[in-house]
């Protein structure tokens, strides 16, 4: 199978300042990657790089088997900007009919676009009367025309309410049925999780994490803890018991590796009913992407 | 071509929108008008019939009024597209950014002719009312329609040019507007006094021709009252029509559109979004 973008040792440096720093990865048809990071990371860089609008100082970037910017590589790549923006004189209608044109489809289909993210009610008024929310929405239905390849989004859900999250993810899970690549970029690891394949993580212009969410889980190694509430007077015991663990009052917790977790567990089920509850919890997801982030010393 | 045709709808679109047509009708219009009534006066002196001098006094406007009404069309045209946020995507739909530009051309053109045809029309109306042998001027109020359209294409593409520079539309009005003073009105100032302090030396006879000719604006006028029989209804610079060639003038007419477009589309390739 051929990459749809495929990004080696690529490198940009911005008045000295290294935005990005030997970035490599690949996406494949049908795959869906989220591009995380704090503000400047690099995310919007390495965005308006594979869309050509930046040129590269270092690296090789092929967007569907050409050059960044060419017209093949424009052809097969829709792009959603952050804070999507139009004309505030046109319509929505006139602004999607405007974009199939310039992709050289019939005006005519603007109003099935509209249709298909919730905006036909609206399609008839300018865009300058228009909603955040709703402006994304125009956003992200120029970047369904003409069935891209790949889909460059920049902060797709910016702006958008819980429900058109879940409708959105669901569109994008239906362009990569259909084997469209989506590198989408978000600052929120808990709403990409179970939305994409492949998270990156990107800090100070250098890939830090690369991975499925739990091969990130494995590389952090961030350890569990146990949370275990006493009966009535054992919480001195049970600390004693326990070496390592802190008390709070009644409440107890127990930090171990994710590989002492079992043995851990036996240890505290061992003591038996001077425990009225136990809770394991496993590290958040914001802990796994600070783990990454802060990892070169933020 | 689909392209540009898509992009020069939209802009039309946008310029009707936000009253731009109606302004530069309605200003093109208004001083036509007022140009009929006040040139009604001195036609019998001068042998010649009503529409030609009117079309005289017209060019004399329109060297003022067309490349003013072409720079406030043009200035937003890059700079407003970016400060809004609406230049990088458009930068990544296919399509070069010489067909943008092609595109915001032909749709400002199309705006500054209806403009050019209310102003010119009314006053033709106006010249045929009083003078039933106006129509031996209609070749030269033809001559003048097609000239001012390449003089606001000219005016056009540096705007587009200024736009591209500048990056942000207050900077690039700035810009624009200097532009229309330097090259509209302080150009010929400047001329006019070297001439006079010159005395009829080297630069009046060599330069000036050639310093007449390397603006736009004067080579429109020189071009438009050499070819018309009225030039001795026009005063000042004008009267330097007859020393140069009707075809160096018709070339420089013709020339700077392109020239002035070669700019703009090297201004925008450097624009990076």
């Amino acid at each position: 199978m051929t990459s749809t973008l495929k990004i080696s040792a690529l490198t940009k440096t911005f008045a000295g300042l290294k935005a990005l720093d030997a970035v490599s990865l690949t996406v494949e048809p049908g795959m869906r990657v989220a591009l995380l990071g704090h503000n400047g990371a690099g995310k919007s860089t390495l965005m308006k790089i594979v869309l050509g609008l930046l040129p590269f100082d270092k690296g090789q970037v092929e967007v569907c088997g050409a050059a960044p910017g060419s017209t093949a590589a424009r052809a097969g790549v829709a792009y959603l900007p952050e804070n999507a923006a139009f004309h505030p004189a046109l319509t929505g209608e006139e602004q999607i009919g405007h974009y199939l044109a310039l992709r050289g489809e019939s005006p005519k289909g603007a109003r099935a676009l509209l249709e298909r993210v919730g905006l036909h009610e609206a399609a008839g008024r300018r865009i300058g009367s228009y909603s955040k929310g709703m402006r994304q929405r125009v956003g992200l239905a120029q970047a369904l025309i003409g069935r891209p390849r790949l889909l460059v989004l920049d902060e797709p859900t910016s702006g958008l309410d819980p429900v058109s999250r879940r409708d959105f993810y669901e569109l994008l899970d239906g362009l990569a049925a259909e084997g469209a690549a989506i590198l989408l970029s978000s600052h929120a690891l808990t709403e990409v999780e179970a939305r994409t394949d492949r998270l990156l993580i990107l800090s100070k212009g250098r890939m830090v994490a690369s991975g499925t969410l739990s091969d990130l889980r494995r590389e952090a190694a961030l350890p569990v803890t146990i949370h275990m509430t006493a009966r009535n007077g054992y919480a001195a015991d049970i600390a004693a018991a326990l070496p390592g663990s802190i008390r709070f009052g009644a409440d107890l917790q127990l930090s171990c590796s994710q590989e002492d977790k079992l043995g851990a567990l036996a240890r505290v089920t061992g003591l038996g009913d001077r425990l009225a509850d136990i809770e394991v919890v496993p590290p958040s997801l914001e802990d796994i992407y600070s783990h990454f982030s802060r990892r070169d010393g933020q | 071509m689909n392209r540009i045709l898509a992009t020069a709808l939209t802009e039309f679109r946008i310029a009707f929108r936000n009253r731009w047509v109606a302004i530069a009708i309605g200003l093109m219009a208004l001083f036509a008008l007022v140009l009929s009534a006040a040139g009604s006066a001195p036609t019998g002196a001068l042998g010649a019939d009503r529409l030609s001098v009117t079309v005289a006094s017209l060019t004399s406007l329109a060297v003022y009024l067309v490349p003013l009404l072409a720079l406030l069309m043009a200035f937003d045209a890059i700079a407003g597209e970016a400060e809004r946020g609406t230049l990088p995507l458009l930068l990544t739909y296919p399509g070069s950014r010489v067909e943008i530009l092609l595109g915001k051309l032909a749709a400002h053109l199309c705006v500054l002719a209806l403009a050019l045809l209310a102003g010119y029309g009314l006053a033709a109306v106006a010249a045929f009312l009083a003078d039933p042998g106006a129509a031996s001027g209609l070749p030269a109020l033809f001559r003048l329609g097609w000239t001012s359209l390449l003089l606001g294409a000219t005016f056009l593409g540096a705007g587009y040019a200024l736009s591209a520079l500048a990056r942000r539309p207050s900077g690039a009005a700035g810009l624009a507007m200097g532009l229309w003073l330097g090259a509209v009105v302080l150009y010929d100032l400047a001329l006019l006094a070297a001439v006079v302090a010159d005395g009829g030396g080297w630069f009046t006879t060599d330069l000036f021709p050639l310093a007449l000719l390397a603006n736009p604006a004067d080579a429109f006028r020189l071009f438009n009252l050499a070819a018309s029989e009225a030039t001795a209804a026009a005063a000042g610079v004008g009267g330097a029509a007859a020393a140069v060639p009707l075809w160096q003038s018709a070339l420089s007419v013709l020339l700077w559109p392109l020239g002035a477009l070669a700019l703009a589309s090297a201004a925008f390739r450097r624009v990076t979004p």
